[in-house]
């Protein structure tokens, strides 16, 4: 955001770009005309197009801050009630947060069946995390990044679930245990429901081998993509909407009726994601327990 | 939409928050909400036991007011019994006692009229010896007549 004032385009990039820390390489040229050095630079990136040039040498400073910020709300609150939790009449958050607690105790009895004394406390910083991130989604997408931009920082994005980078890393959270789990549990029966099925037969390993690797590794990343998809859709509508405010005086009322509207719809997503995640995390453990 | 650093960043914070959960948030939470659900059971089978009790202690203190006004009938009956019983007594040791008295009384009065008979009859013979002395006109001897006097005396 350059100009006095941005495109709509810009607008929308500029809402788009996270704020990157990372490691430029020889010799790009920046935007202001200056060359990175020989052995590259650690800096902050001016715009999306350095972000991209940073590759994988690079950290989204604002995504990784909310994201641990919002982890450290959900410990400090649950942890905060774990400490008092006494069991006499309980009130305030103690209600909430024991809500919650139970909430996902029940979900995790219905659908895991193992004895794993990981999965509970898993499923509910999975959910109560995600839950957070994706709410951030409905602070008004211009208010936290303009009061940042008073403080002299140009890119903010404040929903962590709209970045791909969160939610895979979650998910190959949930993946690493899933292999783990499976190697644990099964052994050698790991190996065998990797070659062996659904055709079981020698002759077809490495058909078999090839379609359960593929829906192996598909669970992660359709995990991760599910969630990021939906927010950043969600995010992305906003940014719209919001764009559609600058359109002009007559394109205010509709434009604040589809904010309306949308933020309500919203309003559903975002539990509802959460709980998706949750509930296929303890499904994805829950099926590297189970021996066939 | 850049993959990066962030994911591994993101990673390390998802184990460590899933770590702090599972040692510091869930058991405690967990325990207190066990606890509370054991002493809400046992709260709930105490109240049960307690009106059970209430009901026996009901039917046990009808049963006594039952008894009580049985007893009581049965000492009113008794103390009725009673009292007739000493109006009877008293009754009797006064018809006794009225039965002494008349006895008494009648002795008495025979004593009386005996000792007025004696005294009348000593009068009467004084007196008929002084209607003989006035009839005859003359003294006479008492002791010549003593004999007839008194043998007159002891007619009367």
């Amino acid at each position: 955001m350059a100009g006095s004032t941005p495109t709509v385009s810009e607008y929308i990039t500029h809402h788009l770009t996270n704020l990157t820390f990372g490691k430029l390489p020889n010799g790009y040229e920046r935007a202001d005309g200056t060359f990175v050095g020989p052995d590259g630079e650690w800096l902050m990136a001016h715009g999306a197009e350095e972000a991209a040039a940073m590759g994988f040498n690079a950290i989204h400073v604002d995504s990784m801050l909310w994201s641990i910020g919002l982890g450290i709300i959900f410990c400090w609150i649950f942890r905060s009630v774990a400490k008092k939790a006494v069991s006499g009449v309980p009130s305030g958050m103690v209600n909430l947060v024991e809500m919650v607690v139970e909430f996902v105790d029940n979900t995790v009895h219905d659908t895991f069946h193992g004895k794993n004394r990981l999965i509970a406390p898993l499923a509910l910083t999975v959910f109560v995390w995600v839950l957070l991130m994706n709410l951030m989604d409905l602070v008004p997408i211009d208010l936290v990044p303009e009061l940042f931009k008073l403080a002299g920082v140009h890119y903010q994005k404040i929903v962590p679930s709209t970045d791909p980078n969160i939610t895979l890393g979650m998910a190959l959270g949930v993946f690493i245990l899933m292999l783990y789990y499976s190697i644990k549990v099964k052994g050698f029966g790991f190996v065998k429901e990797l070659t062996m099925t659904p055709f079981n037969h020698w002759a077809f390993i490495p058909v078999n081998l090839f379609m359960e690797i593929v829906g192996f590794l598909a669970k992660p990343f359709s995990l991760g993509l599910r969630l990021f998809g939906n927010l950043y859709a969600g995010e992305m509508i906003f940014i719209l909407i919001a764009a559609l405010f600058s359109a002009g005086l007559m394109w205010m009322v509709p434009a604040g009726l589809l904010q309306i509207a949308w933020g309500i719809f919203h309003l559903l997503v975002i539990p509802l994601q959460a709980f998706i995640f949750m509930v296929l995390t303890i499904v994805y453990l829950s099926m590297a327990h189970e021996d066939h | 939409m850049n993959i990066n650093l962030t994911l591994i960043g993101q990673m390390i914070a998802f184990v460590c928050f899933v770590m702090f959960c599972m040692k510091y948030v869930w058991p405690p939470i967990m325990a207190a909400m066990a606890e509370r659900e054991k002493k809400i059971a046992d709260g709930l089978a105490a109240a049960d036991r307690a009106s059970h009790d209430l009901e026996l202690a009901q039917e046990k203190a009808v049963e006594r007011l039952k008894e009580a006004k049985h007893e009581a009938a049965g000492i009113i009956d008794a103390a009725n019994k009673r009292s007739a019983q000493l109006v009877d007594e008293a009754k009797q040791a006064a018809i006794a006692e009225a039965e002494r008295v008349k006895l008494a009384a009648q002795a008495e009065i025979e004593q009386e009229s005996n000792r007025a008979r004696e005294q009348l009859r000593g009068q009467v013979a004084a007196l008929a010896l002084a209607g003989a002395e006035k009839v005859l006109g003359a003294a006479i001897d008492p002791k010549a007549h003593a004999d007839l006097v008194d043998k007159l005396a002891a007619e009367l």
